[in-house]
């Protein structure tokens, strides 16, 4: 553990350094092969919705030594139309869904499925979706995402610099591609939990993210009138002063959901606690990669665009400083650089 | 840091922040004494119970819109027949906004089936000519003369009906148009065999309630109707208007419960009619609501369905506490390893966080209906890593700052002005995607946003009003001030040199 805060001093300093700006190239190709993969398994497999967006009924018997076949039996005797999709779930239940079914159509099946293990009505736990609701849904998870969306990349761009809600929202987009890209890929159900999981990874891959970016505008205010380093430079120290944060907050975040995922997947067998916890644990460890890899990447090079940006850089490669983009800051420019030196805080004490 | 005011100047009272803090946890504990809010309410998921959403929609062959005046009488309705079930803590309620409303209906417990069926009916009003009428005094009446005209068995059961008892005034929905009913008077005061229904609600075409100008006091109910029940209605009233009392008056009959049995006057062909009697003016409103949206030209979409029974509830629960408390295990482990003295202080700042939430819980139970959910108790959890992450943003600036080579005393402030930012964006962030989510979604989703929510605002709370504070006061100590290797800002672990007490 001491090690891990020891590096973070190092890199605090600047005395070891991890390219991250330079070699933005390779992340950006790195992050391109997932966003193919992921188009790829969208467009050849498509998600794997469950019945709340279909429509649908589930029903779930607990009964120890339940089995499929039984199921699969009970549910053909009520005469249901279409493929009923069987399954066990945890140690002592078995699960059927069926296709949208009138009420009556629900009713046989509960009788059906009670008779067979002779367990109570009352007992079988049972959802019942109506085709137009999952519509419904659907419809309502879109506007959610694109309000967080234009709501964050508002309030970021008021909040920071433009150009930074535009590289954050980049990220966030990046990782809701590469999320639902595991998702079908693997043929993980799709159920409103999981939506709301990714609607929350959003959140929390913004707040990576705003933690880097506040480093970086802290790094780079004063940065053309020292001329010590380039925008890119300044950028890459303060991704690397913040990296131990980064990963401490992230594991922090991971270790509660990963004891909803391990108990929900786990104990509980399926269900929102599932769904919920597996889309936030992909969707965390994508958006800690974002918030470090392609965030800040992205930002610099909108940054170095500018006109006083590359008049900076031609500035401090001129001098003879380390020379390159893609070269970290030496160890010694980070004093000048250093809060303590900023004109502001002279006056403090 | 443009926002930063001159830090050293917040250092000063650390003792007020946190006498503030106790003083509201303090308040909290005893409104929930006094309110007598002890646990917190589960929702349906977590101790079993049958939840139906249903989406209103234009009926086939009506015309009009979904308002907001037929949903809130829709959902009267509802209530009326689910509390007929006579199960305790049911709910009917709507969701949503404008054009894009639900109604949600929850019933604890093992009540499935039924609460299906019930809900699902659509309520009419209809007309209906009274046959008989008695007051209700509670004790079955059995010399209560038989009515003429019907059958015993009807006879029976009119003077079976206790209107006093209060499962039978909570409509049933099982008042076949075409059957001769017995009911009972909204208030409970009267009953009455009613005849088959004549005209039905959706023959009305408009009810308002009005002031008569020449008296200036008498409020009445004038109703139009449409063709069909222009004639339907002409019908009744030239048929009843000579016989004897109580035939000669008309049932508006909603749900299986007697609105009003006004004495018809006189024959009426022209299809508008005026109900008068000594009505206030809210009697009269209401007797208008019930005459335009009675008709409930809505039906119902059932959108979704949720039965669970109470063991997978407590299956559920269970699964959620365990999560809750592995999760909060392993944060507080890796912080203690990690941060050593200051992990103490996340201890401490997540206890406090803790007691905040559960506290609110049990209040907002009382005074919003709250209800947790499974999906709120995952947003609780989630909310943990948020909560902690503030500390560590917190932490990790005291350590650079110590880099800098600042004292820890200076540290803790100079860090705090920039941390501050940091935590209250980030937050801010986390509130958006709650809100959001909490008007978008629909069902347990929101039961996730609002804990969500809920626990972010009690994160800044504490990380202002408890975590800096205690950090502020430590900071003077001797163990971490000297950079104790176990207080978790040692050379070793901030990897400086050693720093000096005091600057």
């Amino acid at each position: 553990m001491s090690k891990l805060s020891g590096l973070g001093g190092r890199l605090y300093r600047g005395e070891t350094s991890i390219e991250i700006i330079g070699r933005r190239r390779r992340w950006y190709a790195v992050s391109a092969v997932f966003v193919l993969l992921s188009l790829g398994a969208l467009s050849i497999q498509g998600l794997h919705l469950g019945i709340e967006f279909k429509g649908g009924s589930s029903f779930t018997v607990t009964k120890v030594g339940a089995s499929v076949e039984d199921a699969r039996a009970a549910v053909a005797s009520a005469g249901v139309p279409g493929e009923a999709i069987v399954q066990t779930v945890g140690s002592d239940k078995v699960r059927v869904q069926t296709g949208a079914l009138n009420t009556l159509q629900n009713n046989a099946v509960q009788d059906a499925l009670a008779a067979k293990f002779s367990v109570p009505v009352e007992s079988i736990d049972t959802q019942i979706v109506g085709p137009s609701w999952g519509k419904e849904i659907t419809r309502k998870a879109l506007y959610g995402l694109f309000g967080f969306l234009i709501f964050v990349m508002l309030y970021l761009a008021m909040a920071f610099e433009p150009k930074m809600a535009v590289a954050a929202i980049a990220a966030v987009v990046h990782d809701v591609f590469i999320t639902v890209g595991i998702y079908a890929l693997v043929g993980f159900d799709v159920t409103p939990a999981t939506v709301i999981g990714f609607l929350t990874i959003l959140g929390y891959s913004l707040y990576d993210t705003v933690v880097v970016f506040d480093k970086i505008r802290e790094n780079t205010r004063t940065i053309t009138a020292t001329s010590k380093s380039t925008y890119s430079q300044a950028t890459n120290l303060a991704v690397n002063q913040t990296i131990v944060r980064s990963i401490n907050t992230s594991i922090i975040a991971l270790l509660p959901v990963g004891s909803i995922l391990f108990v929900g997947a786990g104990l509980l067998g399926a269900g929102t606690l599932k769904d919920l916890s597996l889309a936030l644990f992909i969707g965390l460890a994508v958006g800690t990669y974002s918030s470090i890899f392609i965030a800040p990447p992205v930002l610099a090079q909108l940054r170095e665009r500018e006109p006083a940006m590359r008049a900076l850089a031609k500035r401090v490669n001129g001098r003879g400083a380390p020379a390159g983009v893609t070269t970290p800051a030496p160890a010694h420019s980070n004093e000048r650089r250093g809060p303590r030196n900023q004109p502001k805080r002279k006056h403090r004490k | 840091m443009s926002t930063t005011t001159k830090p050293v100047k917040t250092t000063a009272r650390p003792a007020r922040s946190l006498a503030i803090l106790a003083l509201v946890l303090i308040t909290l504990t005893g409104l929930a004494f006094i309110q007598s809010a002890t646990a917190v309410r589960l929702g349906l998921d977590l101790r079993g119970g049958t939840s139906v959403t249903l989406q209103p929609r234009i009926a086939p062959g009506e015309n009009g819109k979904v308002t907001n005046e037929a949903i809130d009488q829709a959902v009267s309705i509802i209530r009326q027949r689910v509390n007929s079930l006579g199960v305790a803590e049911s709910e009917v309620a709507a969701q949503g906004s404008g054009t894009n409303r639900q109604i949600v209906i929850s019933v604890p417990g093992d009540t499935g089936r039924r609460v299906v069926e019930l809900v699902g009916q659509t309520a009419e009003l209809r007309f209906r000519q009274v046959l008989a009428t008695a007051a209700s005094t509670g004790a079955a009446d059995p010399a209560a003369t038989p009515a003429t005209g019907v059958s015993a068995e009807v006879n029976a059961k009119f003077a079976a009906l206790d209107c006093t008892k209060a499962e039978n005034l909570q409509g049933s929905g099982s008042d076949a148009p075409g059957d001769t009913i017995v009911a009972c008077d909204r208030a409970g005061g009267a009953k009455y065999i009613l005849a088959p229904a004549e005209v039905l609600g959706r023959q009305i075409s408009k009810a308002s309630a009005g002031l008569d100008a020449q008296s200036g006091s008498a409020w009445y109910v004038s109703l139009t109707f449409n063709g069909e029940g222009t004639a339907a209605f002409g019908a009744i009233t030239s048929r009843v208007t000579s016989l004897a009392p109580p035939l000669n008056q008309v049932a508006i009959v909603l749900d299986g419960l007697v609105v009003s049995a006004p004495r018809i006057n006189e024959a009426i062909p022209s299809g508008s009619a005026q109900i008068t009697g000594s009505f206030t003016q809210l009697e009269a409103q209401d007797l208008a609501n019930v005459l335009k949206y009675g008709a409930l030209p809505l039906a119902f979409d059932r959108g979704e369905v949720q039965q669970v029974s109470p063991t997978l509830g407590a299956d559920q629960l269970n699964a959620g506490l365990l999560a809750g408390g592995l999760g909060l295990g392993l944060v507080l482990l890796y912080s203690l390893l990690y941060y050593r003295g200051l992990g103490l202080v996340t201890v401490g700042s997540l206890a406090i966080a803790g007691s905040l939430v559960y506290l609110l819980f049990l209040l907002l139970g009382k005074w919003i209906g709250f209800t947790l959910t499974l999906a709120g108790i995952a947003g609780a959890i989630v909310a943990i890593g948020v909560t902690a992450d503030s500390f560590i943003i917190y932490f990790e600036r005291i350590r650079d700052e110590v880099r800098e080579g600042r004292s820890l005393r200076t540290a803790v402030e100079t860090g705090w002005s920039r941390a501050r930012r940091t935590i209250l964006v980030a937050d801010f962030v986390s509130i958006i995607a709650a809100v959001l989510l909490y008007f978008f979604a629909v069902g347990g989703v929101r039961g996730f946003a609002f804990t969500l929510g809920l626990t972010t605002l009690v994160d800044l709370v504490v990380v202002f009003a408890f975590t800096k504070p205690i950090v502020t006061i430590l900071a003077k100590m001797n163990f971490f001030a000297s950079g104790h290797p176990l207080s978790g800002l040692s050379a070793k672990s901030t990897g400086t040199l050693p720093v000096a007490g005091e600057a």
